[in-house]
């Protein structure tokens, strides 16, 4: 608005007079400034709200991670890295991180080579083509709890519908909770089952970029569908791919709601199981933060090396998928 | 838009918001004080409210529940910030001395009136909410959890065992080690059954019953050096390696099935089980019933029902918890749901010393809980009791799905106790 009225309003002046107009120093100041600091205001309510809800909460996790900080206690002692120390010492934080990658792995690489698959296939000439598109999305509008309380039920130990589909093909019962493959299996299901559709979509946005030409070329080469997709398709949609790997691993790394909704309502839901076989990194943060000794100084530090963590697996994705791309 | 209309809009805005905001935490004008009431499942006070209400015309009453675990946690970080808590709470016993060590985040009772009530409760029930130093009370006792067992009869018909209540009673009246010995006569005769829901209620159950507990008078954890807690341990340990246990989690979907489907005989009964029982299995109505507990008496829950500080209208609410603990309320309470009252002046009360439940074969629930509460020695709870029961819960839990042997999982009880 203020942007481009006032430059106008110069013209028009230079105009009537034949030369310059000349402009006081205190307006020409003024017309500087604003030349200068708008941008940056109208940018700034988001920098704004960034600073208030994304730095200032990291920052100050960070100084809270450096002290002995329970809710319960007004005495706050600085101990420097010690709550650092302290995590990196305790073999819970490295089953938790162990069984966060294992679950990380066990929903993301099906998750996506389904994805893919799907998208493919409804680039195809279907009848019913919208309905088959948003109903890939039904999965991921069901609330998280909901989808997480379904699910531990089907795989309940003595009532569920896994075991009992199991039991009448004739192979045995599965405690699902019990075990730590097991339950790691039961926890991917879950996060593939919401997410594999939403990436399907992605992937289908990103095809219907790909030329068309290049497939009817590929054709008339011979190539099977199959042939196609891998050597066709995948090369040409590979940022969102990258941009998909990424996307699911941050989530991954932080899910929450799947493993302590699978514990149930009592100590295994925090714990993740009587023996901690599916205690993921969030919830060890939340035994820490939210449960007896409310220990916001330790929680901070494992959420700070959570942090640390996602970013170090996401760069390590990224290396990975570029590598595949070069190598082709 | 020019900056003096756009400046204007602000200010609209703005004060709609702050309207908004004023008339959502702030009481109507005509003088109705609103008390918020959080609870953790239904206590029954639904009618209650409603009759309150009738002779109370300025008050409104409004209930959030909220599930078990949730319900501590939630208050607790309330109480930290300093905001959030409804005017009224309650707090399972597990949990209440965690409370009483910080009795200031809480209104105190005796100065709105309870120091002239203190004989209305059974005495122990009365020192759970005191603090420390015994001056300050944080909390009106609700219901108590005096246990009795309950089992199915057609199991032990089918096992060969009696099936009426004081035959059955008989069974296990000196010790836990005679249950034992039961559970394995049971284990014996039948197939693909258990004797038992789950052996955490059942070490859990021995434990309450002892002189001291997991903690001591000085408020240590004693679980390594108490004869009584290693005495459960084995015993517990007996019987899960026999396959008594049935290895469910309480309040899981599997837990809520199995008391319909008959998949375990017996499972430990303070009074507000039953209401689970019967809400969970309607289907299996005159197949439960009732004896007494091995091993004399003892108290497995029961809640109290406090005022934090934070709240604003401390006479307002002291007096509707007061009216609610009252023991005519608790004897509706009880008709209702089953939660056992706490008022022993209610224990010579034939409205509820004669109350029968026909869903478990017309047991006389009124005289069989009377005698488990009248009985109960009060025993010391450490301010991390829940947490400390929980960590040996899920120990137990680990020799009983196979992934740990019992040594094991007990120095990993104890590692674990290190850190609280």
């Amino acid at each position: 608005m203020s942007l481009d009225t006032r430059p106008a309003a110069a013209k028009r002046r230079t105009a009537a007079d034949g030369r310059p107009a000349p402009i006081g120093p205190w307006r020409h100041r003024l017309y500087r400034l604003d030349l200068k600091a708008s941008p940056f205001l109208y940018i700034a309510p988001f920098f704004a709200l960034f600073a208030a809800f994304g730095l200032f909460p990291l920052a100050f996790t960070a100084w809270v991670s450096m002290h002995d900080w329970s809710l319960l206690s007004d005495e706050r002692a600085f101990v420097g890295v010690e709550n650092y120390t302290a995590l990196l010492s305790d073999p819970y934080f490295w089953n938790a991180l162990a069984n966060t990658v294992s679950i990380l792995a066990l929903s993301t690489a099906p998750q996506l080579l389904a994805a893919l698959l799907l998208a493919h296939l409804l680039t195809m000439r279907l009848r019913g083509q919208t309905f088959f598109r948003m109903g890939m999305l039904l999965p991921n509008v069901a609330s998280v709890v909901a989808v997480a309380v379904i699910f531990s039920q089907l795989f309940g130990r003595d009532f569920g519908l896994v075991n009992w589909v199991l039991e009448s093909l004739g192979a045995g019962r599965i405690d699902w909770q019990t075990g730590r493959a097991s339950s790691h299996v039961a926890i991917a299901v879950m996060v593939a089952w919401k997410w594999t559709g939403y990436n399907a979509l992605i992937y289908l946005a990103a095809m219907q970029a790909v030329p068309r030409e290049i497939y009817e070329s590929a054709h008339l080469d011979g190539a099977s569908r199959l042939q196609q997709l891998f050597r066709i398709t995948v090369p040409m949609i590979r940022p969102t791919i990258v941009f998909t790997v990424i996307v699911s691993t941050i989530y991954g790394l932080q899910i929450f709601a799947e493993p302590q909704l699978f514990g149930g309502a009592g100590p295994n839901g925090v714990t993740g199981g009587s023996s901690r076989q599916f205690q993921t990194l969030t919830l060890y943060l939340y035994e820490h933060a939210f449960n007896r000794g409310f220990e916001f100084g330790y929680a901070s530090a494992v959420a700070w090396t959570m942090f640390a963590v996602i970013v170090l697996v996401a760069l390590l994705n990224y290396l990975f998928i570029r590598r595949i791309r070069s190598a082709s | 838009m020019s900056s003096k209309s756009l400046r204007a809009a602000l200010a609209a805005g703005t004060a709609t918001v702050l309207v908004a905001a004023g008339a959502a935490c702030s009481d109507a004008d005509d003088g109705t004080v609103t008390l918020t009431v959080g609870l953790f499942g239904d206590f029954g006070f639904g009618p209650l409210y409603e009759e309150y209400m009738e002779t109370h015309p300025d008050i409104e009453i409004e209930e959030r529940i909220s599930e078990f675990a949730d319900h501590h946690t939630n208050l607790t970080t309330h109480l930290a910030t300093g905001s959030g808590a409804a005017d009224i709470e309650a707090v399972e016993v597990g949990y209440v001395s965690q409370y009483t060590a910080s009795p200031d985040r809480f209104h105190d009772l005796l100065d709105l009136g309870a120091d002239e009530l203190e004989g209305q409760w059974l005495d122990w029930k009365w020192q759970q909410a005191l603090s420390g130093d015994g001056e300050a009370l944080i909390g009106l006792g609700t219901d108590v959890g005096g246990m009795a067992m309950c089992y199915r009869r057609d199991l032990f018909e089918a096992a060969g065992l009696p099936v009426e209540r004081d035959e059955v009673s008989a069974l296990w009246a000196e010790s836990w080690a005679d249950y034992v010995a039961v559970g394995h006569q049971y284990m014996d005769a039948t197939d693909g059954t258990y004797f038992f829901e789950s052996s955490g209620n059942m070490f859990r159950a021995q434990v309450e019953q002892a002189e001291q507990g997991v903690y001591d008078r000085e408020g240590s954890i004693v679980v390594d050096s108490n004869p009584a807690v290693g005495e459960a341990w084995d015993l517990t340990v007996e019987a899960i390696e026999a396959g008594m246990s049935n290895g469910l989690e309480a309040y899981t979907p599997e837990w809520n099935a199995s008391f319909s489907e008959g998949t375990f005989a017996t499972i430990i009964c303070p009074a507000w089980m039953t209401t689970y029982i019967e809400t969970n299995a309607p289907d299996a109505a005159g197949l439960w019933d009732i004896a007494s507990v091995p091993g004399g008496a003892g108290n497995m829950g029961g809640s109290h029902l406090v005022l934090p500080a934070q709240g604003e209208h401390a006479e307002e609410a002291y007096e509707l918890i007061e009216w609610l603990t009252a023991p005519e309320q608790q004897l509706k309470v009880f008709e209702q749901t089953g939660n056992f009252p706490s008022t022993p002046e209610l224990y010579e009360d034939p409205a509820l010393t004669g109350m029968t439940k026909p869903y478990f074969n017309d047991a006389p629930v009124g005289e069989i809980f009377t005698g488990a509460a009248q009985a109960v020695e009060p025993q010391y709870q450490g301010p991390l009791q829940g947490d400390v029961l929980a960590t040996l819960g899920q120990g137990l839990g680990r020799i009983e799905d196979g992934s740990q042997s019992p040594e094991d999982a007990w120095s990993q009880v104890l590692s674990d106790l290190e850190s609280f």
